[in-house]
């Protein structure tokens, strides 16, 4: 699920942390940093798949231009996870290829 | 139901603050809008919560943005983080979305503060993931602390790339190798702006600085390489490339990519604002007068996202903006004031013409020969396929979307869009400004329906 991380926060932590899961793998990771930067530190290597060929793709610009980095966050497809900042509990997933709309009929329960 | 302002900005970064600041000082309410989680932009991101020891390591000019940050804090000026403008009215209505609502507010002036991005640095492998811009991993150190686990090649050129290794190495980071494209020849055309330089002597020494710290400090630096190219099939494992004739391969899992920035220039052109190639800066810049003003519209632009200017420039830009519009709306203004800040911008933006020419990205890192490169990175077009619609009649940018949904992903362009051009330029033997740009239309941000219910 998770790999060697490319990047780490050294140092104890020193401020608060929460949990996020991840893939249903919980992380715990630093409080008030984006989604993005948190699953960078958790080792997440792979965050989305691409649209048409279906291939590995990762936060490429952190600053909200390239959309690289979106993820599922709390049941909403297609998210920018660099940013969103963590929050305890947070549920994130993998966005494979695009997002769809899940069609229901009337009266039927989402 | 929509508020409204004097002034409504957006972008919370140094051209936004010291605009609204500016405004604020001359009586006129003023509303910030910003899609970031905190104020700062991206150069003075999370300034105001970065603990001690990161501020030690990014340095002074980030330091710098305190008192900004501060002076904004005391200005009385309305700040909405975390708010994403999606449509901009050329009646100075903004349409933004924050906490899962779209609201909408109207400025008597509305300022464009969206400042930069990195140049895209379209090469086989950028699509991979451990390749990031450097930009970007600087962005992490300031917001996150966070740091390159492993050994790094940093590649490509700009003094925003010299500036992050210089910052790696005080925080004890190893850098596997600088990977330097800038060419021989930009040295010479850099001289043509000689005296420029000489009266930004400080910003050049600072620079040339960093360059000496980094060699004595025993990092491998490669100078003038061509031809980049990543290497890995799933992630990054490596970097390969020309240097002296000879082909060079450096493993690593992290490469960070840099060439510059550009304006990020999504709102203006959204706006339907007329915008010039510039040959200098290799960008689009959007017509304005002296002051920033699009046209005969209420809309303004200031700071980096109307032309590259750097952070303190971008600054006096901003308030130079607010001088204009506070006297549009009224208010007397101090010619001296006036005079004083436009003194400030010159010696403040003295060396860009030399910096421009200096790190001059290479034609074949912004225009790629090879025809595999993905050049839309979010519906996977290469170089080849947007060539092959050149050769069928495809005559610019918004006929890519319709040959192969070139543009069309969620980024809206913003990753892709300089290179078609240029690339479609360079098949037709025609200049930019011929081929033009996609239309770029509301909402320039994605929204969902839901931010629209009640």
């Amino acid at each position: 699920m998770t790999i060697e991380p490319l990047f780490t926060v050294p140092g104890a932590p020193a401020g608060a942390s929460v949990t996020i899961v991840f893939e249903g793998t919980p992380l715990r990771v630093p409080a008030g940093i984006t989604v993005a930067a948190a699953l960078l530190v958790g080792g997440v290597r792979e965050f989305r798949s691409s649209v048409v060929g279906g291939v590995p793709r990762a936060p490429y610009c952190m600053m909200g231009v390239c959309f690289e980095c979106l993820v599922e966050i709390d049941g909403v497809p297609a998210r920018q996870s660099c940013l969103i900042p963590v929050h305890e509990g947070m549920v994130v997933a993998r966005q494979l290829g695009a997002a769809h709309l899940d069609v229901f009929s009337p009266g039927e329960e989402p | 139901m929509s508020a409204a302002a004097d002034l409504v900005v957006v972008g919370c970064g140094p051209a936004g603050m010291a605009a609204a600041c500016e405004a604020r000082a001359l009586g006129l309410s003023v509303i910030v809008l910003d899609e970031q989680p905190a104020l700062g932009g991206q150069i003075y991101r999370n300034i105001e919560a970065a603990p001690a020891d990161r501020v030690a390591v990014l340095g002074k000019d980030y330091e710098a943005g305190r008192s900004l940050a501060a002076e904004f804090r005391n200005s009385g000026a309305g700040h909405l983080h975390g708010a994403t403008v999606w449509n901009v009215a050329q009646n100075g209505a903004v349409d933004y979305v924050a906490d899962g609502r779209s609201r909408q507010v109207v400025g008597k002036a509305v300022l464009l503060a969206s400042g930069a991005m990195e140049r895209p640095f379209p090469i086989r492998g950028w699509t991979l993931p451990g390749v990031l811009g450097a930009g970007a991993a600087q962005i992490l150190l300031k917001g996150s602390g966070a740091l390159p686990s492993g050994p790094v090649i940093l590649a490509g050129c700009g003094p925003l790339l010299y500036l992050l290794a210089w910052q790696y190495l005080r925080a004890g980071v190893t850098i596997a190798a600088i990977v330097d494209t800038t060419a021989g020849s930009g040295y010479l055309g850099a001289i043509r702006h000689g005296v420029g330089a000489v009266r930004g002597w400080r910003d050049l020494a600072k620079g040339l600085k960093l360059i000496a710290t980094l060699r004595r400090n025993g990092v491998r630096f490669y100078s003038a390489a061509s031809d980049l190219v990543i290497q890995g099939e799933r992630q990054a494992e490596g970097l390969s490339f020309l240097h002296r004739g000879r082909r060079v391969t450096l493993p690593a899992s992290l490469v960070l990519l840099h060439q510059g920035v550009v304006p990020n220039t999504q709102l203006s052109w959204s706006t339907g604002a007329a915008h010039r190639w510039d040959g200098e800066q290799l960008c689009w810049l959007p017509e304005t007068d002296r002051w920033g003003r699009l046209g005969e519209t209420p809309l303004y632009v200031a700071g980096d996202s109307r032309a590259i200017v750097g952070a303190q420039a971008s600054a006096t830009q901003g308030r130079l903006s607010a001088l204009a519009v506070a006297e549009r709306t009224g208010r007397a203004v101090d010619s001296g004031r006036r005079t004083a800040l436009l003194a400030l911008f010159e010696r403040q933006s003295h060396i860009r013409r030399f910096l421009n020419s200096l790190y001059r990205p290479a034609d074949a890192n912004r225009i790629p020969r090879d025809p595999a490169v993905i050049v839309c990175r979010c519906e996977e077009v290469t170089a080849g396929q947007i060539r092959g619609y050149v050769e069928l009649g495809c005559r610019g940018p918004n006929q890519t979307k319709a040959f192969g949904r070139c543009g069309m992903g969620p980024c809206q362009g913003r990753l892709c869009g300089l290179t078609v051009t240029e690339i479609i330029a360079e098949v037709r033997g025609a200049t930019p400004d011929d081929v033009g740009y996609y239309r770029i239309r509301a909402p320039i941000k994605p929204v969902m329906l839901g931010d629209f219910v009640d």
